[in-house]
């Protein structure tokens, strides 16, 4: 790919490459979709510094309602998440406000017990990007991948910045520190090769928004059992292309979310759904970063460049 | 370009939580909680009787409050229905199906209206604090001696026209101060509803000593759900089946579980929304399983098993 660009007017992290007539991508065992959930288990300060940017909460403190409903999340709604994924054979690939693994490492120890994914969502979902220097985010991330790593014995491959807030060198950053991918970018339905400064291999796995529980809820303000509707939908488009080339399918949610006891019925409908299929490879976003850095990256590259060439491609 | 230092560091990084005013604990790892008669689930419903000021002056608009110029007529009045028509549809459907609810009532309500009033004061039913009006937000911020006076004037007004003790507050809008609790607390409320992070009571720590929490659910808020989710009233009553099955099943293997339900005349009082408040109390009614019960009936219940835990 060609070199950083600017990237004030789009990312610079890609280039255009059209859904159609890539090499086809095979996962494991001859699986259509690679299916992953990511439980975003996090943290929200009650007194957060305020950033310049972006406030926090809502009212000026203490923001009761906000913070009790987060917290509600890593009290109640956790531990009936989990059970639901237990059931369904699906290891969490979790979203991790790194600071959970002081404040609630019983939290971190049961997914542990389960060979879950942990990978970096920052330190505090209270504590945004926005204003930091490039050194002092160099910091933040670097402090929550040695925090997972002394936490859970193993540095995080993946990255979703703290609140979705980023600045423009936030995947530069991530993959020098050493990560391999980002769940930042809803560009695609396939990994794809993303472009960072120091050239290091690294890719854009598929996370979601149409589907992450906040956003149908709290943005969208769904219906639980349409909740469920669209993400049996999108499965079922995602598995008829994926006989073409693989897909990858993400649902994204929040414990204090899809675990409320109105909303977990529909959520439990679709898992089931989904399992109840043959052709699902039910995996980590780690995993299906590794598989495609191994196995599909080179010709993705290759792809992109010779579309590049031939007039193709585009930025 | 770079943040303050202080945007770096963390005081509050520890186990447990980030402020000390309860203790870190999961629902799922308490010992198993017993509801009278061996019930796995217990369901509390609490009627907000709410005045909103056609001038409201707070810093912070609650839902509900008034949107258009004054005198807004229309937002003023489609509350005030509630407090009209819509309360006489709730205790008759609350009598018809034998449910016991309490009601969270703006002192200022209880003055304005002596009949509704005395209506809710001849029926026993428990009553809790809900601060002077819709105008009168705890929001972080508040002059302390104003908040004082409103949390006296308000339990000293609902205290003499309900002829109850009043121990229990619902805070409008769930808002609270950084002081709400050590006021209510110094003016003799043992629980409070307004931190929605957990299922069952606990104990929240004040300057006054502690108190108890027991969160009044939002997310299946008949006004949460239907005037700012826009869902309908059918997916209203759905949902609230759905948590019902949800919790009674999780009661039956995990130990007794709450529903809370909170619930407005002024939403679920419309005669197109009534039928479907009589669905879901149809369906609690229906249930040989339930232990329904007002909050400090309930708040008794769980204390006594902790004294013996």
């Amino acid at each position: 790919m060609s070199e950083v660009a600017d990237r004030k007017a789009d990312t610079g992290h890609y280039d255009y490459w059209a859904y159609r007539n890539r090499p086809k991508i095979r996962w494991p065992n001859g699986a259509r979709v690679a299916f992953w959930v990511a439980p975003n288990i996090e943290f929200y300060e009650l007194n957060p510094p305020a950033n310049p940017q972006r406030a926090a909460w809502p009212h000026p403190g203490p923001a009761v309602p906000g913070y009790s409903i987060r917290d509600y999340g890593n009290r109640v709604g956790h531990m009936r998440q989990m059970k639901l994924l237990d059931k369904y054979g699906i290891r969490g690939s979790i979203s991790l406000s790194t600071a959970l693994c002081e404040h609630h490492p019983e939290i971190i120890q049961m997914c542990r017990e389960r060979d879950w994914e942990f990978f970096s969502h920052g330190i505090y979902n209270t504590r945004y990007t926005y204003g930091m220097s490039e050194a002092q985010e160099r910091e933040m991330i670097l402090d929550s991948i040695e925090t997972i790593r002394k936490h859970t014995g193993r540095a995080p491959a993946g990255y979703l910045a703290p609140a979705l807030s980023h600045s423009e060198c936030t995947l530069d950053l991530f993959a020098e520190l050493g990560g391999t991918y980002t769940c930042d970018l809803f560009h695609d339905d396939q990994p794809t090769p993303l472009r960072v400064r120091g050239g290091q291999r690294f890719v854009s796995v598929p996370y979601s928004l149409e589907l992450n529980d906040t956003i149908a809820y709290v943005v969208n303000k769904m219906e639980p059992r349409r909740y469920g509707q669209i993400i049996k939908d999108s499965f079922d488009r995602l598995y008829a292309e994926g006989a073409e080339s693989g897909t990858v399918m993400c649902i994204p949610t929040h414990n204090y979310q899809v675990s409320c006891p109105h909303r977990l019925k529909a959520f439990e409908d679709a898992l089931a759904y989904i399992t109840g299929h043959s052709d699902v490879w039910v995996t980590t976003g780690r995993e299906i970063a590794e598989h495609y850095l191994a196995n599909q990256y080179d010709d993705a590259l290759a792809d992109i460049a010779a579309k590049n060439a031939s007039g193709k491609g585009g930025r | 370009m770079a943040l303050d230092p202080i945007h770096l560091q963390y005081p509050m990084r520890r186990h447990g939580m980030d402020h000390d005013r309860y203790d870190w604990s999961m629902l799922a790892d308490r010992p198993p909680l017993r509801w009278p008669g061996g019930k796995p689930l217990a369901v509390w419903l609490n009627v907000s009787l709410q005045h909103f000021a056609m001038n409201p002056s707070a810093k912070v608009k609650l839902p509900g409050s008034m949107t258009m110029p004054h005198p807004d007529l229309r937002h003023f009045t489609l509350r005030d229905y509630g407090n009209r028509v819509g309360i006489w549809r709730f205790l008759d459907a609350f009598d018809r199906f034998g449910i016991r609810p309490s009601f969270a009532i703006n002192a200022e309500l209880a003055q304005r209206y002596p009949e509704l009033m005395a209506a809710i004061r001849a029926r026993g039913d428990e009553v809790l604090g809900h601060s002077w009006s819709m105008d009168t937000p705890h929001h972080g911020g508040l002059d302390i001696d104003a908040e004082r006076a409103n949390v006296q004037r308000s339990l000293a007004v609902l205290r003499e026209a309900s002829g109850q003790p009043v121990r229990g507050w619902l805070s409008p809008g769930k808002l609270q101060s950084a002081h709400t609790p050590e006021l209510l607390k110094a003016e003799g409320i043992e629980y409070f509803a307004d931190w929605v992070n957990d299922e069952l009571p606990y104990r929240f720590r004040t300057a006054q000593g502690e108190l108890w929490n027991l969160p009044l659910a939002t997310e299946i808020e008949d006004r949460f759900v239907v005037m700012d989710n826009l869902h309908d009233e059918a997916s209203w009553a759905q949902q609230v089946i759905d948590a019902f099955e949800l919790l009674l099943a999780e009661g039956r293997e995990q130990g007794g579980r709450l529903l809370t339900l909170s619930l407005h005349p002024w939403v679920m009082g419309q005669p197109h929304r009534i039928k479907h408040l009589e669905t879901v109390l149809a369906h609690i009614a229906a249930s040989g399983e339930v232990w329904q019960a007002p909050p400090g009936e309930i708040l008794a219940a769980f204390a006594a098993q902790q004294e013996n835990a």
